[in-house]
C-alpha cells in the first residue's frame, strides 16, 4: 500500500489523501480569455511511464496540498513537497 | 477391500486425543494432528467429490494448498462454508462435513452423463454453443448452466462470525517457517531486531513434514527451539501471506479462532522481507491421472510420514526426476511393494533405491490409471512399448517442482524460468526484497539452509549488522537433483497419447491436454488468452498444479522456450480470503462512517423516520404528519404553505473564510460578484469547475469586510472545501485568506411559512426590532443565552423563511425553543422529503440538475454570471458548452392530472419515434398541492423555447409513457410575493 511523506505529518498510508493530477503544467492567469491554452491546461496532459509530479491533498491530516514525485512504473514515491509559492508560517 | 490404513506407530499425531468427526452424516474418527484429509485417508475414504463439469468420481491428489479436488463443505450451526480443500482443514471435535457437486450423492451422481457427452464440453463450449446460435440463447440456457455448474453452494446465511485488522510494523517479515525461513529467522536471534515468521501450516517445517530424516529434523528443530527463545522474534502458525503490495506491505491472514475473533487480517510493513515459500510438486500428465487413487509421490510421504497413514499397499511411482527416489525408499521401508517407473534411462539414485527394496523401472512411463471409482492397476509403458499392465493400489507422481512464487510475483517482478529445476524461481526483486529455499531451485537440506543463512546475512546489511550465530550443520552430503528436460517429456507424451482417455492437466476446472491444444489450435496462443478460454488455472487453486504442465504443453505446441511463453500474472490472494476478514470490523452500521446533526436525538425522540443522504442521517418525514412518506411529505409541504414549518438543514458544508483578500478570493471562485456584497447581507452564488460545468450552489454571507460565511449543497461540501483549498495552496498562494471547515461546529435550521416571521418575534422578542429590519438576503449574529445565532433572511422554499445557526452543542436548545414559541402557530418540524420537494415548485435547482454535466447556462443562470474572471468562465464558453441544442431547464406539468411522474424518465418530442436517447430526462419530481397533480423539472433539447408544447415522458423499464407540457419551472410565485412579505 503506498504511502506518502507529507512534509508536515510525515509518512503516512495514501488512504489519507486525495489525488488531483498532473502537477507538471503551468496555469492559466485567471484573467488570461485564450481558450487553447485553457482547454491545454484542463484537458490535456502527459501520462509518462515514470517520475510523475502530482498533486495530493492530506485530506485525512492537516488538509494541505502537496506536490508529489513519482515513479508511476513501479509505483513509488521519491519525493514530496509543498507546492510552490506556499508562504509557510512555522 | 481397504486400500490404506493408519500405521501403528510414528507421525506428528496425538494418538492420546482421538476426535470425532462426520461425512455426510457418517460417523468418523482421527487423532488431534491430522488434517480432514489425513483422517479420511486413514478411514480408506477415497472419492470426495465430483469434478467440475464431467462429474467424475475425484480424491484427493496432495497434502497441502495446492489440493484442486477434495473440496468439501463445513457445516456449522452457523451457516456453510463451502470448498474448503480437506487439506487445508484441521481436524477438530464434531466436525461436520459434507462432500460436494453430486447428484443426488457424490457416490452416486447422474450428473455423471456429462462424462459421455465429453466431447461437446471441449475448450470454450459456453462460447460455441449457446452463444452463437441466437440472440436469446445464451439468456435461454444460462439459467440452466448456472444450476449445473459449480462445486460448493454457498451459505445464504449472514456470516455472524467476527473478524478483525491488526498492523504490525516490524524490521523484518519471513514468510515460512520451513527450512530456509528457519535457517535466516535463527541468524536475527540476538541481534534485537524485530522479527515476525509467519507460517501457514499448523506445524512449522515445511517440506521436512514430508521426511521421515531425524537428522536433519534434530537440526531444524533445534533451530526453531533457538527462536522461541527470543523475545524480539515472534512466529504465527495459520498464518498465510496473501499479497504483496507496494511499499514494503504483506497481507496475512491469521486463521487462529481466539477470543471470539474467527480470523484476524495482518497489514503488515516490514523494513526487510523474506520469502521463503517453498516449492510444490506438480502431476505428471497421463491418461486418467484423475482416478481417487492418483496423488502427488510428495503427498503420500506426507501421508505416511507426518500422518502415519499408508495410502496403499502396492505402490506405483511415476517421475521424470530425482525428488522421488527418497518417497520411494521411505515408503519401501513401511513395508509397501513400491514400484518407481521413472521416465528417464539413469539416475543416480537407482542403486541406492533397489538396496531399499524398490522395483526400479528406468525408461518407463505410466501411461494410463485403471479402475472404476478408484485406482486398481495401471498401464505402463517402457522404451517404445508394448504396454503392460500392472495392479497397484495408488500411484504416485512425480512431474517436477514448482516453486510458489506468487507472492515474489505480485508485484509486477515476472519470475524467470530456471534450467536446472526445469521451472520457473522468483524474478529479481526491488531493494529489501529477498527469497530463499526451494522457492529459489535451492532444493535438499544444505543447500535450503544455506539459502536461508544467506539470505539473511543480505538482510542484516540494511542495518549494517554482521553474522552473530555460527553457520548450522548441513546434514549429510547429497548429489544433486536432476529433472528430466523437455524433449525427453514430449517423446514420451507422444506414446502416452496411444494409450487413449483423458489426460488432466487442471483436475479442479476439468481442462485436459486436448483442451490446451484445441485453444492453441483455434489462435488462442497467449498463455493469458490460454487461461480464459479454457478456464486453466481460475478454479479456487488457481493453477497450482495446473499452471506449469499447461505452459510446458503450451511451449512445446507453438516451438517456444519456457521464457517466450510466459507465466501468467499472479494477483493476490495466494488462497482463497475469507471476505469477512477482509471487511473486519466494518460491518453493518460500521461499514460507512454516519454522519449525525446535532439534532439528531430529538428528531428520534420525536417521530422522525430518518433516512441516508450520503454519509448523514437526517429526517426523512415525521409520523405527525403520515406514517409512510408518500402520504406524509405532502401533508408537510402543505403546512410550510399554508402555515410554518421547521427544518433541519445542519448538513449542508458551512465554510468560514477569513482574510485581507477574502473579497477578492471569492470574487474569483464564485462566478457572480462578492467584493462588493454589503456587510450584513447574504447572495446566491454559483461557482463552476475549471472546465466550464457548474461545481456547486450555495449562499454566501458577508459578516465583515475580511469575513464570509458560506454554504454548500451537503452533497458537495467535501469537494468545495478541497477546491478553495487548492485554489488557496496552489493557485493563488500569495492571497491572504483562511478557510475552515464549520460544517460540524453549526446546527442549522429552516423556519418557512407566511408566520414564520411571527414564531421569529415570539421567540425573541427583545430583539423585534432587528427582525423587523432585516431584509431578503440580509443577515445578523445576535446574542442568544449565552451564545450567538446567526439569522439569515432567505428562502428555499419560495415562502417567508429564515436560516437559523447556532453553535452545534445548542442547537436542540434552540430548536426547541422555536417549537415552542411557535406552538400557537401550530409549527411544525419537516423532514427532507417535502424540503426537497418544495424547491422544485419554485424552480430552484438542487443536486440532482447539479450532476456535473450542466452549465450555467443549461440551468437558466447564464446571467448570474459577471463581466469578470472567475474559475471556469473561458472553458464555460467552448464549442460543446454552448451548442443550439444543449439540454435546458424547464417545468413539466403533466397533460393528465392524474398520472404519475417518473423521475429519470427520458423525454421525447411529441409525435416522433420513442427510442435512443431522446430529447432530454426528468431530474426531480413532486406532488404539489398548489397544483394539485405531481410536476417535474427536466433536462430538454430547446428548454424553454419549447414552453407549451408536449413532450412524451418514456419510461422503459416499466414501458410507461405519458405526456407532459412544457411550462416555466418556477410553478409558484414567479413575482416573489412571498418571499418578500
Amino acid at each position: 500500500m503506498l504511502r506518502i511523506p507529507c512534509p508536515h505529518c510525515g509518512l503516512r498510508d495514501y488512504t489519507e489523501f486525495k489525488y488531483f493530477g498532473d502537477a507538471s503544467k503551468s496555469r492559466p492567469d485567471l484573467a488570461d480569455e485564450d481558450l487553447e491554452r485553457w482547454y491545454a491546461h484542463v484537458f490535456l496532459f502527459e501520462n509518462p511511464k515514470g517520475v510523475h509530479r502530482e498533486y495530493w491533498q492530506h485530506v485525512m491530516g492537516c488538509r494541505q496540498w502537496l506536490v508529489v514525485t513519482r515513479d508511476t512504473a513501479v509505483n513509488a514515491v521519491r519525493a514530496s513537497a509543498w507546492p510552490e509559492g506556499v508562504v509557510r508560517h512555522d | 477391500m481397504t486400500k490404506s490404513s493408519r500405521l501403528p506407530n510414528g507421525g506428528s499425531i496425538d494418538r492420546q486425543h482421538p476426535i470425532e468427526f462426520t461425512l455426510d452424516g457418517k460417523a468418523l474418527s482421527g487423532f488431534k494432528g491430522d488434517t480432514v484429509a489425513s483422517a479420511l485417508l486413514a478411514n480408506d475414504r477415497w472419492v470426495l467429490g465430483r469434478s467440475f463439469k464431467y462429474h467424475r468420481p475425484r480424491g484427493l491428489l496432495c497434502a497441502g494448498v495446492d489440493e484442486p479436488n477434495a473440496l468439501l463443505t463445513w457445516v456449522e450451526p452457523s451457516g456453510v462454508t463451502p470448498n474448503l480443500p480437506a487439506t487445508q482443514i484441521e481436524l477438530s471435535d464434531g466436525l461436520n462435513l459434507k462432500r460436494q457437486n453430486g447428484f443426488p450423492s457424490v457416490d452416486f451422481d447422474l450428473m455423471a452423463i456429462n462424462g459421455l457427452l465429453s466431447p461437446l464440453f471441449g475448450a470454450g463450449f459456453y462460447y460455441k454453443t449457446f452463444m452463437g446460435l441466437t440472440k436469446g440463447a445464451w439468456m435461454f440456457f444460462e439459467p440452466f448452466i448456472r444450476r449445473a455448474a459449480g462445486l460448493g453452494q454457498a451459505a445464504h446465511q449472514v456470516d455472524e462470525h467476527r473478524y478483525d485488522t491488526e498492523y504490525r510494523h516490524v524490521d523484518v517479515l519471513i514468510v515460512g517457517a520451513g527450512i530456509a525461513g528457519v535457517a535466516a529467522a535463527r541468524q536475527f536471534v540476538g541481534s534485537g531486531l524485530k522479527v515476525l515468521v509467519l507460517e501457514q501450516d499448523f506445524k512449522p517445517g515445511g517440506e521436512l513434514n514430508a521426511s521421515q530424516d531425524q537428522a536433519t529434523w534434530d537440526i531444524y528443530s533445534k533451530a526453531f527451539n533457538e527462536l522461541l527463545d527470543d523475545q524480539n522474534i515472534e512466529i504465527k502458525t495459520r498464518t498465510t501471506a496473501m499479497g504483496l503490495y507496494d511499499d514494503q506491505c504483506v497481507v496475512a491472514l491469521d486463521r487462529r479462532q481466539a477470543n471470539a475473533l474467527k480470523e484476524r487480517l495482518l497489514i503488515i510493513r516490514a523494513r526487510s522481507i523474506l520469502m521463503a515459500t517453498g516449492a510444490l510438486e506438480r502431476p505428471l500428465t497421463f491418461a486418467d491421472n484423475d482416478l481417487p487413487g492418483v496423488l502427488l509421490s510428495k503427498a503420500l510421504a506426507e501421508y505416511a510420514h507426518r500422518y502415519a497413514v499408508l495410502a496403499g499397499r502396492q505402490i506405483l511411482l511415476a517421475t521424470q526426476n530425482d525428488t522421488a527416489y527418497d518417497t520411494a525408499c521411505s515408503l519401501a521401508r513401511l513395508g509397501a511393494e513400491v514400484t518407481l517407473c521413472d521416465a528417464r534411462a539413469t539416475s543416480a539414485h537407482h542403486a541406492l533405491a533397489r538396496q531399499a527394496g524398490v522395483n526400479v523401472l528406468p525408461d518407463t512411463v505410466v501411461a494410463r490409471a485403471l479402475g472404476g471409482k478408484t485406482v486398481e492397476g495401471a498401464l505402463i509403458l517402457t522404451g517404445a512399448g508394448p504396454f503392460q499392465h500392472v495392479p497397484c493400489d495408488v500411484i504416485g507422481m512425480s512431474g517436477g517442482l514448482t516453486p510458489c512464487v506468487h507472492l515474489s510475483s505480485h508485484q509486477g517482478i515476472k519470475p524467470q524460468f530456471n534450467e536446472s529445476i526445469q521451472a520457473f524461481v522468483p524474478g529479481t526483486l526491488p531493494e529489501h526484497q529477498f527469497v530463499a529455499g526451494s522457492v529459489t531451485g535451492a532444493l535438499g537440506f544444505g543447500d535450503a539452509l544455506s539459502s536461508g543463512e544467506q539470505a539473511a546475512l543480505r538482510m542484516m546489511a540494511q542495518w549494517s549488522m554482521s553474522p552473530r550465530m555460527a553457520a548450522l550443520p548441513k546434514g549429510a552430503e547429497s548429489t544433486p537433483l536432476q529433472f528430466a528436460k523437455q524433449d525427453l517429456l514430449v517423446e514420451k507424451l507422444s506414446l502416452i497419447r496411444r494409450a487413449g482417455g483423458k489426460v488432466f492437466v487442471d483436475f479442479q476446472n476439468d481442462v485436459t491436454l486436448n483442451d490446451v491444444a484445441s485453444a492453441v489450435d483455434e489462435g488462442y496462443e497467449s498463455i493469458e488468452h490460454l487461461k480464459r478460454y479454457t478456464t486453466l488455472g481460475m478454479g479456487t487453486d488457481q493453477g497450482k498444479s495446473s499452471n506449469l504442465n499447461a505452459l510446458m504443453h503450451v511451449a512445446h505446441l507453438r516451438s517456444l522456450t519456457p521464457s517466450q511463453t510466459g507465466t501468467t500474472t499472479y494477483r493476490p490472494p495466494v488462497v482463497p480470503l475469507t471476505v469477512g476478514a477482509i471487511a473486519g470490523r466494518n460491518v453493518g452500521r460500521h461499514f460507512r462512517p454516519i454522519r449525525r446533526t446535532p439534532l439528531h436525538e430529538w428528531h428520534l425522540q420525536h417521530g422522525a423516520t430518518m433516512t441516508e443522504a450520503g454519509l448523514w442521517l437526517r429526517p426523512w418525514f415525521y409520523d405527525w404528519a403520515g406514517s409512510d412518506v408518500v402520504s406524509a411529505y405532502v401533508v408537510e409541504m402543505d403546512h410550510v404553505r399554508t402555515k410554518v414549518g421547521l427544518s433541519d438543514v445542519s448538513s449542508l458544508g458551512k465554510i468560514d473564510v477569513q482574510g485581507p483578500d477574502a473579497a477578492v478570493f471569492l470574487d474569483q471562485v464564485y462566478v457572480n460578484g462578492f467584493a462588493k456584497l454589503p456587510v450584513g447581507k447574504a447572495r446566491y452564488g454559483v461557482m463552476l469547475h475549471d472546465d466550464g460545468i457548474v461545481l456547486d450552489d450555495g449562499t454566501t454571507a458577508r459578516l465583515a469586510e475580511n469575513h464570509y460565511f458560506l454554504t454548500t449543497t451537503t452533497a458537495q461540501a467535501a469537494e468545495v472545501m478541497s477546491h478553495l483549498e487548492f485554489l488557496l495552496d496552489v493557485v493563488w498562494p500569495q492571497l491572504k485568506v483562511r478557510v475552515s471547515s464549520i460544517t460540524d461546529q453549526w446546527a442549522g435550521m429552516s423556519l418557512a411559512g407566511p408566520l414564520a416571521r411571527q414564531v421569529l418575534l415570539k421567540a425573541f422578542e427583545e430583539r423585534a426590532a432587528l427582525i423587523e429590519a432585516l431584509p431578503f438576503m440580509g443577515v445578523v449574529d445576535f446574542e442568544f443565552e449565552s451564545t450567538t445565532v446567526r439569522l439569515m433572511r432567505l428562502s428555499f422554499s419560495g415562502e417567508l423563511a429564515y436560516e437559523l445557526y447556532i453553535p452545534a452543542n445548542f442547537g436542540i436548545a434552540l430548536w426547541e425553543h422555536l417549537l415552542h414559541a411557535g406552538q400557537s402557530f401550530e409549527l411544525k418540524p419537516y423532514g427532507l422529503e417535502s424540503l426537497a420537494s418544495l424547491r422544485i415548485e419554485k424552480g430552484h435547482v438542487a443536486g440532482l440538475e447539479l450532476d456535473h454535466r450542466n452549465t450555467l447556462k443549461d440551468l437558466g443562470l447564464a446571467r448570474m454570471a459577471k463581466p469578470k474572471p472567475f474559475i471556469g468562465k473561458v472553458l464555460s464558453n467552448r464549442e460543446e458548452l454552448v451548442r443550439e441544442d444543449r439540454w435546458e431547464l424547464v417545468g413539466l406539468k403533466p397533460v393528465d392530472p392524474t398520472v404519475k411522474i417518473r423521475g429519470g424518465s427520458i423525454l421525447f418530442y411529441a409525435g416522433e419515434r420513442v427510442a435512443g436517447h431522446g430529447r432530454g430526462y426528468i431530474t426531480s419530481v413532486t406532488a404539489s398541492p398548489t397544483l394539485n397533480s405531481q410536476i417535474a423539472l427536466g433536462l430538454l433539447e430547446g428548454g424553454l423555447r419549447r414552453q407549451g408544447q408536449t413532450v412524451i415522458a418514456a419510461y422503459p423499464l416499466k414501458n410507461e409513457q405519458i405526456e407532459l407540457e412544457v411550462v416555466s419551472p418556477v410553478f409558484l410565485d414567479p413575482e416573489g410575493a412571498r418571499l418578500h412579505a
